[in-house]
């Protein structure tokens, strides 16, 4: 495991996202309120680019005819589709226990620890005056 | 804001070496105005006050809204703008060079097929088939065109078809699903008689508004069972087409059942089969059993394919069908899309495989090289 | 030639109507003199044309009069010859098909009192179905609800092509009644013939009419799990009858790969279409629509599931030759969960002692 630096914390605002490419592999990286989660760029289902598809929220019914809406902002729908992901945890809605898309652990850190190493900084300059984002690969 | 702007996906898994027949390429317009150079004034004047509407209540968009805009994949906006399909380049880039494929079947949407107008039908069609040829096959020879045509006028149909017999982009004739009647009346057997007489298959494919509910217990709520529904719609078209006796009327007569999977072809062969030789008296111009008109005369594509949680199940059914039978497709650039490198999740062997993606593409579409 | 096991539960058979004559004791006063007024003729469906060789096999049509129209022909013809030791008798007389709901609730209610009278307690083997004028539903519930209290109705008869889909929320109070009542729902084969009978408009040939039920049971099982029918009535048996299964399968690949990525539409359908037939939807044997005992093997494999066949006749329709209901080569096990299990686990009825 290796932690690389991807991103200055800045180039994501909350609700936002980026695409990067980490030891040859593509991840999204979204924004949710503040913190960050990254995904394989690949739909377990047939490899759809899973940062292109649409930020949802949830939703959930006990009987036919309820909508119940909740967790605005924290699924994600794969662009090809439709299946749907919880950001968080990776995890597919219709069969969490099987089907997930693989995450990776990213973290924001301050520029000073990011200087000090050991981190892979692939494409990124870092500077102490800036944030990081950091993926655990 | 969410969107971000697409690229042609370099991960994706690398297709298979062999060249990929793709069976269901849908076009785009970029514009309503897109036809004008094809489209006489006077319909250009008459859409822009009255529209095109086909038979379903809407005059814009579909009868159930779809699950994404466009019915499309969120990645195939194009990077200029336009809708997804719109432009060859971003086509070219993402789709046709990415996924190797060798030959790609256009069958354009929103072409003016059922619209209630008849004369107005006509116009589209034959606007649709000139910008096919101006627009898409005449800029990338991988691309091969439909002749689209306003089926519920069934002579000028003949005649659309006709126009064309000697133009070798154009391999298909492109019917819809959703007819006003079933597929096999008598009412449209002028467009099979002149789809035999110049060499082409019949592809029909999923959609369209004939007027009828889409189920035979009336209309559903739901886009899901819409979309479900396009298995039962193509089984009553094919069903239809046995009977009636167009398979064994002209012998030669290929069709291409596109967009609806496939699985369901199997046990419609042996409920035909099984229940046409207790009541075999009331069709005495059949002089075969029904599966082997669907065996000799019809063929698949492959979209989309049906995903068993046991793989090796669908192995039976391409083996009841046999290998022959599938025109492997994507339905590039709708939402339910089948990536080629991910398809075919079972065992085969290579001539199988070959045969699947390329193969029986052009032993049937007219003039590729099969 | 695989045996039919002692005490066979035959969960399709057809007692036909002789004559409108027959319900006139049946009919009240004024439906009765209607009949007579408008000289209403017979309620036969084209569903199954009376002469086609499908309506009635060959060796049991009588030589005057209706196909499996008497007591004596039915005992002789579809229960003696089996073993069978309860069959339930759906009849088909075309009550549905009236746009007049009174009418329809007029005959429904002649149809099944001539049932119990004529039929029920004239043979201890035979358990009914209740024909309901699905025109009204508030008239279907209360037809359901005036003969539940005779244990020997196991079964709400419905045919597969009605006026509107049957998940449709305006047909729930006769879910509610069937749960209420212990009652299976049974769809059956026919149409009403108020929408076209396939999807893509009127056939010409009875051929494709008979083909495409298959189709119509597919819309219908679409119909009712996307609506949650299963959702509000978790224990609702529902059976389709006379509908074939081979298609089974690949309708539940399809419908479930598209629940995968269209679950938004449809929230309260919260487990796979597949899991929800293997627990709560039952077929009936006949038309067994597999070319051989190693398909028929593939499809219950395919399926995962052994629990879905209930075994039936389809008496007098003509679906095999002699008395092989049963298709050749299926393992014994198999065939015992077919013929009684099965059937039993699904009609709590029948296992209910009857006066």
């Amino acid at each position: 495991m290796s932690r690389h630096v991807v991103a200055t914390a800045h180039e994501i605002p909350e609700g936002g996202r980026k695409l990067v490419m980490v030891r040859g592999r593509p991840i999204a990286i979204f924004n949710l309120k503040g913190e960050y989660y990254g995904m394989l760029n690949r739909c377990p289902h047939q490899g759809g680019p899973m940062c292109e598809g649409l930020i949802t929220g949830l939703r959930e019914a006990k009987q036919p005819g309820e909508y119940v809406y909740s967790r605005a902002g924290e699924i994600l729908r794969c662009p090809w589709h439709g299946w749907e992901f919880d950001i968080r945890t990776g995890q597919s809605y219709i069969d969490p226990g099987k089907t997930f898309v693989r995450t990776y652990p990213v973290e924001a850190m301050a520029g000073e620890s990011v200087v000090k190493g050991p981190y892979v900084a692939e494409t990124i300059p870092v500077s102490v005056e800036e944030d990081y984002l950091v993926v655990e690969m | 804001m969410n969107e971000i702007r697409s690229q042609a996906s370099p991960d994706v898994a690398a297709s298979s070496k062999v060249g990929v027949g793709d069976g269901d390429i849908h076009p785009a317009r970029k514009g309503p105005k897109d036809f004008h150079p094809w489209l006489a004034r006077r319909w250009q004047d008459h859409i822009e006050q009255y529209g095109s509407p086909g038979r379903q209540g809407w005059q814009a968009g579909p009868a159930y809204p779809k699950s994404q805009p466009n019915a499309s994949r969120r990645d195939a906006y194009p990077p200029e703008g336009g809708r997804p399909g719109s432009s060859l380049e971003f086509m070219q880039a993402q789709h046709l060079d990415t996924n190797n494929i060798e030959l790609g079947v256009l069958n354009p949407l929103g072409s003016g097929q059922g619209v209630m107008n008849a004369e107005l039908s006509a116009a589209l069609c034959h606007a649709t088939n000139e910008w096919q040829l101006a627009e898409w096959t005449s800029k990338d020879n991988r691309l091969r065109a439909s002749v689209v045509v306003p089926y519920e006028d069934p002579v000028a149909s003949a005649a659309e078809i006709r126009r064309y017999a000697d133009n070798p982009a154009f391999v298909q004739v492109l019917l819809l699903s959703r007819t006003a009647e079933p597929l096999g009346s008598r009412k449209y057997w002028p467009i099979y008689e002149a789809a035999a007489e110049v060499g082409m298959p019949v592809g029909v494919h999923a959609f369209g508004y004939g007027g009828n509910p889409v189920t035979p217990a009336g209309w559903p709520s739901y886009y899901i069972e819409e979309m479900t529904g396009h298995s039962q719609c193509q089984q009553a078209g094919l069903t239809s087409l046995v009977v009636e006796g167009v398979f064994e009327r002209w012998p030669s007569l290929k069709m291409v059942m596109i967009e609806a999977g496939f699985a369901w072809a199997p046990s419609l062969a042996w409920r035909l089969d099984k229940h046409w030789k207790t009541l075999r008296s009331e069709t005495p111009h059949l002089k075969r059993l029904p599966s082997e008109y669907l065996r000799q005369q019809v063929w698949w594509t492959t979209q989309p394919m049906e995903e068993p949680d046991n793989r090796d199940n669908l192995l039976d059914t391409i083996e009841w069908m046999g290998w022959d039978r599938f025109i492997f497709a994507t339905d590039y650039p709708h939402w339910d899309f089948d990536d080629p490198a991910h398809a075919l999740p079972v065992k085969a062997s290579e001539a199988q495989r070959r045969a699947f993606f390329i193969g029986n593409a052009r032993r049937v579409y007219r003039g590729c090289g099969g | 030639m695989s045996l039919l096991p002692k005490g066979a539960i035959d969960c399709d058979i057809h007692p036909s109507v002789p004559s409108v004559q027959a319900l006139m004791p049946y009919l009240e006063d004024h439906w009765r003199e209607q009949v007579i007024i408008r000289g209403i003729d017979e309620l036969n469906s084209i569903s199954y044309p009376l002469g086609s060789p499908l309506t009635c096999r060959a060796d049991w049509r009588p030589a005057s009069g209706r196909a499996a129209s008497s007591v004596e022909m039915v005992r002789a013809q579809a229960l003696d010859p089996f073993g069978t030791s309860v069959a339930i008798a759906n009849c088909l007389y075309g009550v549905q098909l009236l746009f007049s709901e009174d009418m329809a609730a007029a005959f429904a209610r002649a149809v099944n009192d001539w049932l119990v009278k004529e039929w029920l307690d004239k043979e201890p083997r035979l358990r009914g179905s209740i024909v309901v004028p699905t025109q009204n539903v508030e008239m279907a519930v209360d037809e359901i609800n005036r003969c539940a209290a005779d244990k020997r109705f196991v079964q709400i008869l419905l045919l597969v092509m009605g006026d509107t889909p049957l998940g449709r929320r305006h047909h729930w109070p006769i879910y509610a009644a069937a749960e209420k009542h212990g009652l299976a729902v049974g769809i059956h084969a026919g149409s009403a013939y108020h929408n076209p009978p396939t999807p893509v408009g009127w056939p010409s040939y009875y051929t494709e009419d008979y083909v495409g039920q298959a189709q119509a049971f597919q819309t219908q099982l679409t119909s009712m799990i996307c609506e949650g029918v299963f959702t509000k009535f978790p224990d609702l048996k529902v059976v389709l009858l006379e509908s074939g299964f081979t298609w089974l399968p690949a309708h539940l690949w399809r419908l479930t790969k598209y629940w995968r990525g269209l679950r938004m539409e449809i929230p309260w359908v919260d487990r796979a279409p597949a899991d929800i037939v293997r627990s709560n939807v039952r077929l009936s044997l006949q038309p067994a629509d597999a070319p051989d005992a190693a398909t028929l093997m593939k499809i219950i494999d395919h399926l995962q599931s052994d629990e879905l066949l209930l075994f039936s006749t389809d008496y007098p329709h003509a679906q095999f030759d002699g008395t092989a209901a049963i298709p050749a080569g299926l393992p014994d096990s198999l065939v015992r969960k077919i013929a009684i299990d099965n059937p039993r686990a699904t009609y709590a009825r029948l296992m209910e002692k009857v006066a």
